[in-house]
């Protein structure tokens, strides 16, 4: 079977640090950094991106649709 | 495999729809208006009937829809969406007309013309956001208010006494004749909003069909109204909300489901 890897790409400065897109991942790839972008939020980025499967569950949900998914077949 | 090799465009699996611009939308973080906004454009792209579909915008938190919306859309007066949008459809028979409405909008001082809409059976589109609060104005009690839930304008809770119950406009309406698909749906959720989603669709091919009004009651959270943070407003509404407004399809082709 082949092995799909994921990855996503977060627009910090459209993102708002609502953390939505954390409960949905099933894999807990997002986390909220501790720096934050030009309007003061904290915004989320991949932290454990050996996980990711591209599922886009956090792109759907995401309200300002700041996150952009890739998905590759290894 | 890194992730800088899966991060080229022909891997790219999900993006932002070009029908919504680049115009930071104006809502409070993870409020449920966004994800609503792209659902109804990203079913109008994949239709293809951007050309023809024009837009009504309500007055309430969405008022600014026409500036985030990369679709010909029009602003209504305070409740006066569905009449408007009766206009335009009988102007251009064949154009998509949805109409887009808060429940301070829909359910209450527009109580009327949704009604009247519903029951003249307008070939149009109807996506009704309640989120249980007047959310722009301050977080006032609304019609959809829950029984004891406290706002600005009822601090010590919904007292049904004087205040009665909540409106449940899309039941309501779900019984007038005019109406062909009538469905409650939410957007927390990944599963919920891949379910919207298909319900918007199948509005959308109901005006196309020429059947009558559709109407998606989309159930939401204000984190900022009912003053938690996004992920418990989300919890806080699938324990509260949603025994009084339960998700599913209400009327199907016409008929109600039991």
């Amino acid at each position: 079977m082949a092995k799909v890897k994921g990855a996503i790409v977060v627009d910090t400065e459209t993102c708002k640090g609502c953390e939505v897109c954390i409960p949905v991942c099933q894999e807990n790839v997002i986390s909220m950094s501790t720096t934050v972008n030009r309007k003061g939020y904290h915004y989320a980025y991949m932290s454990n991106p050996d996980a990711c499967t591209g599922c886009t569950n956090c792109a759907i949900v995401c309200p300002d649709r700041a996150i952009t998914v890739y998905r590759a077949k290894v | 495999m890194e992730v800088i090799d899966i991060i080229k465009p022909e891997n790219q699996v999900f993006n932002k729809t070009c029908l919504m611009t680049d115009t930071t939308l104006s809502y409070c973080p993870g409020c449920g208006h966004g994800v609503a906004h792209n659902l109804a454009m990203e079913v109008i792209d994949e239709l293809g009937i951007v050309e023809d579909t024009i837009g009504v915008a309500p007055v309430g938190c969405s008022v600014l829809a026409y500036d985030f919306m990369n679709v010909d859309i029009t602003q209504a007066a305070h409740g006066r969406a569905p009449a408007l949008a009766t206009a335009i459809s009988r102007t251009w028979p064949d154009k998509y007309v949805f109409t887009y409405q808060g429940d301070g909008d829909l359910a209450a001082i527009g109580t009327a013309e949704t009604i009247h809409a519903c029951n003249r059976g307008e070939n149009i589109v109807i996506i009704f956001v309640n989120n249980g609060i007047y959310g722009m104005t301050g977080g006032q009690m609304a019609p959809t208010t829950l029984p004891g839930m406290s706002t600005s304008t009822s601090p010590y809770g919904r007292d049904i006494e004087t205040m009665g119950m909540p409106l449940k406009i899309t039941e309501l309406i779900a019984n007038l004749p005019g109406t062909y698909y009538v469905t409650r749906q939410a957007v927390h959720t990944h599963k919920h909003v891949r379910k919207a989603k298909k319900a918007i669709k199948t509005a959308f091919e109901n005006t196309r069909l020429k059947k009558g009004l559709s109407f998606i009651e989309i159930v939401s959270n204000c984190n900022s109204g009912w003053k938690m943070n996004p992920n418990d407003s989300n919890v806080w509404m699938e324990e509260n909300m949603f025994p009084y407004f339960p998700l599913g399809d209400i009327k199907v082709k016409g008929k109600l489901k039991q």
